[in-house]
């Protein structure tokens, strides 16, 4: 029988090798089912476009850190509401609202210049998230109703009212009545921080907010409670914390960053407002934080690796025109594979020999 | 309104409800154990696959109802291997698993999107299925949509008047506690998973199956979440389900209707509806209960469980 | 053998030789990409395209090499894929309207490769726009949906309101009211462009509503395979849907964008392709009917074969005034055609006479 004996303290060696043995245990994996649906394709070579050419291409690579930033700052925040157990699984919808918040900041004041117009349109957006997660909070709190179902259920609801404001108040006047804003003029649109791509400074952002977050998490007297409040709530409770804060401030924060997110995503890589806003990067984030283990240094990482097999997913499709499909089965097995190799990082595998 | 109308409306509620019921009621007993699954989407696609292909190519409802349940099973044994063997965490397993349900069945079914099949009809019993009005709405429904009643029936059963369903409950609310009274809490969460997929896959089957006689990656559009919003819609009672897919399906079909009638309401705030109205209706439920607290919500639910002994 | 076969045969072999040898100086294919929307498995939109697209390649063998890609979302993950698609082919064709400013952004960054946007409206010298005239293919199948209704509504499932899907309802209303001036047109608005399950609720409630005729602008076969079921009458969407609906597809409207592609791309390998806009009808191919089904009688059918003739020559427009919007406003006046722009390709409003409610 194979035994799973619970490590004393985490592996160190393992935290790094377990990551490693998932990318391999992938590729084999990936292999067999490429010698299955290509004949006369290098299987090396898909390979290569799909874990090399996103980190050694000069188009990719930016690529890869504009699709992986709104999936950090998403999943940081979310990783703070898990680690309070929290299910705010609905961080999709406070995306699209703070994407429609900042964008209508953005819209109202068309063509106004102004240093202070990115830093309105952010804080509306922040609001915005926030408003709309603390809904969920304050059902929650008053009433008990799970958090799962609300966040989840307004989701549906803000990609419909996104399609209403784009089918109203915020359609642009000149665009042929499509559901669409107008383009974002260049005051309106985030610093781009590599000439000639559109990696913008929501990147730069996205990594700061992680350390901030680690910092806080490791001296912060909030981060102590919501990690106590997680694992134990009576504990918490016998400490003196109060869990509906911790409720209300962990479903603020996810949020909060979320509706930053869907601001850094109209004001960067898409310009404007359109039905498009919503990319399922809600619910990508979760995976993200679990990936990561719930660590605000390990989702930098983890949102490399997915937005990796986003962009190397695309480039693979391209080049050996493959449906869709065959991404998604990776990435699918991609997560299964990491997720399990975590295993090693807190548990010693054993063969027991004896029968028990 | 007149009778005919009245009775297309509530078949119609009826067919958009019932996928919902199959797969809440299956994620309702995972969580029940304590396990959260957010792969009932990928279970169900998969289940709407094999439904169509083996409805296909044998003819059989029965054997297009059976692979649907086994093809469900069989996806979420990798959830349940995943997260009860290896110790994953159920969130990421299963939306990796939704993902991976998805880019599968896309993958396999490709070369099905140009087919139909023969759909399965509602039932016709002599004499009851001709009463006026009754006989439409009770006795000549479609033979799935009784099942799933029959489901629901039966998860209760299990799990309020049985010993195991008993010991299930324990595990959800506390599984160190079930396991040091000696329940085999990996055993029992197991079974339950996939229990989960055999009904996701059902319900994913019966849009295939029932609803339209085609096959389209992606066909599911996203009921595996309504479903999973339901259980908690429902705080975890079995028949209560019932009254949550009713209200959606409901809501859903009513507000087609509702543009067809010609409410001066703008169609995309009638869509917003059955969300919108899940929530307000749990809201008002907590309120007339004089707000008791959730007993049934279980403790454990989504909590990982290694026994240290 | 007479002498003036055998001349023929040394002018063919010549041919062949200068053939040969125009071919071997153009000896690289040109690369075309193609960016769809959905899975090609839809049997709508996307499915449609890519038909299209194995047309050209058959027309042009040797000298196209394709590259498709399916499930590109309209955001901003768009604007990569037609990047990448732009660094290793001469021509991008982007085959959805909210590919619209990616490509623009792209076009202007690679000039020397040529994009074709589907359904927009921005031009650049390096970027062409091309979309058929749909509502044309409504106009015959509003005139069969109202000579077949005996109910006399007509059930219409609607996707998103743009001009595009507006431009269908008010063709298909005005086409079926001209023959049959009881008809009523019920609307549904489900939101989505592919949910086989949503898709077939709409039609139900539709038909319990009293329609017996179903038009769609969405992708799915759904709503074909419910009309079968319930034994009344539908149309194809985009393609032929005979398959769902044996007894119940009247016609269909097909998009044929196959010579379209064919001949672009022909024009990108001979040197010749300049930007245009094209928005082509019946009169060019590019909206084709699946074939008259023996379920409608032959008056019926002779009236919807005879209106398809009058389109190709361009005898009738589908909007020809007098035509008043919803609220009673005059729109075009007696005998009087729409532009192009801004009547129809901006279109929001409902002609007078369709009782539902615009959405809005």
């Amino acid at each position: 029988m194979i035994k799973l004996i619970p490590r004393v303290e985490n592996s160190k060696a393992m935290i790094l090798l377990s990551p490693l043995l998932a990318l391999t245990l992938t590729a084999v994996s990936a292999l067999i089912i490429f010698i299955f649906i290509l004949d006369d394709i290098k299987v090396s070579s898909v390979f290569f476009t799909l874990f090399v050419l996103p980190l050694t291409d000069s188009y990719l690579f930016p690529e890869l850190l504009v699709k992986a930033a709104p999936l950090m700052i998403i999943g940081l925040g979310l990783s703070i509401g898990f680690r309070a157990g929290i299910w705010n699984i609905g961080a999709e919808g406070q995306y699209v609202i703070g994407g429609i918040a900042g964008g209508a900041v953005g819209l109202y004041f068309y063509n106004v210049e102004g240093f202070w117009l990115l830093p309105l349109m952010a804080l509306a957006s922040i609001i915005g998230g926030m408003l709309y997660a603390s809904i969920a909070a304050f059902l929650r709190i008053r009433y008990q109703v799970n958090e799962i179902l609300v966040t989840l259920m307004l989701t549906y609801v803000a990609v419909l009212f996104l399609s209403a404001m784009l089918q109203g108040p915020l359609r642009n006047p000149a665009g042929f009545n499509f559901p669409e804003s107008r383009i974002f003029h260049d005051s309106a649109m985030l610093p781009i921080i590599w000439e000639g791509t559109r990696l913008h400074i929501g990147f730069i952002l996205a990594i700061i907010l992680s350390l901030v977050a680690w910092f806080g998490i490791k001296k912060h007297m909030f981060g102590m409670q919501i990690k106590i409040t997680g694992s134990a709530p009576r504990a918490a409770k016998f400490a003196g914390f109060n869990d509906n804060k911790t409720v209300l401030y962990s479903l603020l924060i996810s949020g909060g960053l979320a509706g930053l997110a869907g601001f850094f995503e109209a004001s960067g890589p898409a310009g404007q407002l359109t039905p498009g806003l919503p990319q399922f990067y809600g619910f990508t984030a979760i995976i993200v934080a679990f990936l990561a283990r719930l660590h605000p240094i390990g989702i930098v990482f983890s949102s490399l690796l997915i937005a990796l097999s986003y962009v190397g997913g695309e480039e693979v499709q391209i080049e050996y025109n493959l449906p869709s499909s065959i991404t998604q089965i990776f990435q699918g097995m991609l997560l299964f594979y990491f997720l399990a190799c975590d295993i090693l990082i807190k548990y010693k595998v054993v063969l027991n020999k004896t029968k028990d | 309104m007149n009778e005919s109308l009245f009775i297309s409306i509530i078949i119609g509620i009826t067919i958009a409800s019932t996928p919902l019921i199959f797969a809440a009621i299956g994620e309702l007993l995972v969580e029940r154990s304590g396990v959260l699954n957010l792969g009932v989407e990928g279970m169900m696609i998969v289940g709407a696959l094999l439904g169509f292909i083996v409805q296909f190519h044998t003819g059989s409802p029965y054997l297009a109802v059976l692979a649907a349940l086994l093809g469900g099973m069989a996806i979420s044994s990798i959830f349940a291997f995943l997260t009860q063997f290896l110790l994953t965490n159920q969130v990421a397993t299963g939306l990796a698993l939704t993902l991976f349900g998805l880019g599968l069945s896309a993958f396999a079914g490709r070369g099905y999107t140009e087919e139909t099949i023969v759909l399965i009809k509602a039932i016709h019993i002599p004499f009851l299925s001709d009463i006026p009005v009754i006989g439409p709405l009770i006795f000549s429904l479609n033979p799935l949509v009784y099942l799933a009643l029959v489901m629901v029936y039966l998860v209760w059963w299990f799990l309020y008047k049985t010993k195991q369903g008993l010991i299930l409950r324990s595990i959800g609310d506390n599984h160190d506690a079930a396991h040091a009274i000696g329940h085999n809490v990996v055993r029992y969460r197991f079974m339950a998973i996939l229990f989960g997929g055999a009904m996701a896959g059902l319900g994913g089957a019966f849009l295939s199956l029932v609803q339209v006689p085609i096959w389209g990656e992606d066909m599911t559009a996203g009921r595996g979440w309504i479903a999973l919003g339901l259980v908690v819609f429902a705080s975890w009672l079995p028949f209560r389900i019932i009254l949550g897919a009713i209200l959606f399906g409901g809501i859903t079909v009513l507000q087609l209707h509702a543009q067809g009638f010609d409410i001066r309401i703008s169609a995309q705030y009638l869509s917003m509806l059955p969300y919108l109205a899940t929530i307000i209706i749990l809201v008002s439920l907590r309120i007339r209960l004089k707000n008791k607290t959730n007993r049934t919500v279980p403790n454990c639910l989504g909590r990982i469980f290694h026994s240290t002994s | 053998m007479s002498i003036s076969r055998f001349s023929s045969i040394l002018k063919l072999s010549f041919l062949s030789v200068v053939l040969a040898f125009t071919s071997n100086v153009s000896a690289d294919p040109v690369k075309a990409a193609f960016v769809y929307i959905g899975p090609t498995g839809d049997h709508g939109w996307t499915f449609a395209h890519d038909e299209g697209v194995k047309y050209a390649k058959e027309k042009l063998g040797d000298d196209v090499i394709m590259t498709t890609i399916e499930n590109v979302a309209e955001n901003s993950d768009s604007e990569r894929v037609i990047t990448s698609l732009a660094r290793k082919n001469d021509i991008v064709f982007t085959t959805s309207f909210g590919y619209m400013n990616p490509t623009v952004k792209v076009a202007k960054r690679y000039p020397d490769v040529k994009f074709e946007h589907a359904t927009g409206y921005m031009l650049e010298d390096n970027l062409s726009v091309y979309s058929a005239r749909f509502y044309e293919g409504r106009h015959v199948i509003g005139k069969i949906a109202g000579r077949m209704t005996k109910s006399n509504v007509i059930g219409y499932i609607a996707s998103f309101p743009i001009p595009e899907v507006i431009r269908g309802i008010n063709s298909a209303f005005l086409a079926a009211k001209s023959v049959n001036p009881d008809v009523q047109i019920k609307v549904v608005w489900v939101y989505t462009w592919y949910d086989p399950g949503k898709e077939a609720d709409a039609a139900n409630a539709l038909i319990a509503q009293g329609a017996d005729v179903l038009m769609q602008h969405t992708d799915s076969t759904a709503a074909m395979s419910v009309a079968e079921e319930k034994g009344i009458y539908a149309f194809g969407q985009a393609s032929n849907m005979r398959e769902w609906g044996p007894n119940a597809q009247l016609t269909g409207i097909i998009n044929d964008w196959g010579p379209y592609y064919a001949d672009r791309i022909a024009a990108v390998r001979d040197g010749t392709w300049t930007s245009s806009d094209t928005f082509a009808g019946v009169q060019q191919g590019m909206v084709k009917f699946a074939p008259m089904n023996n379920n409608m009688p032959t008056e019926v059918k002779n009236e919807a074969m005879q209106t398809i003739i009058d389109l190709s020559m361009g005898k009738v427009h589908p909007f020809t005034g007098p035509i008043n919007k919803q609220d009673g406003s005059p729109w075009l006046a007696e005998g009087e055609t729409p532009p192009n722009f801004p009547d129809l390709l901006t279109m929001d409003f409902y002609v007078e006479g369709i009782d539902s409610k615009y959405p809005n």
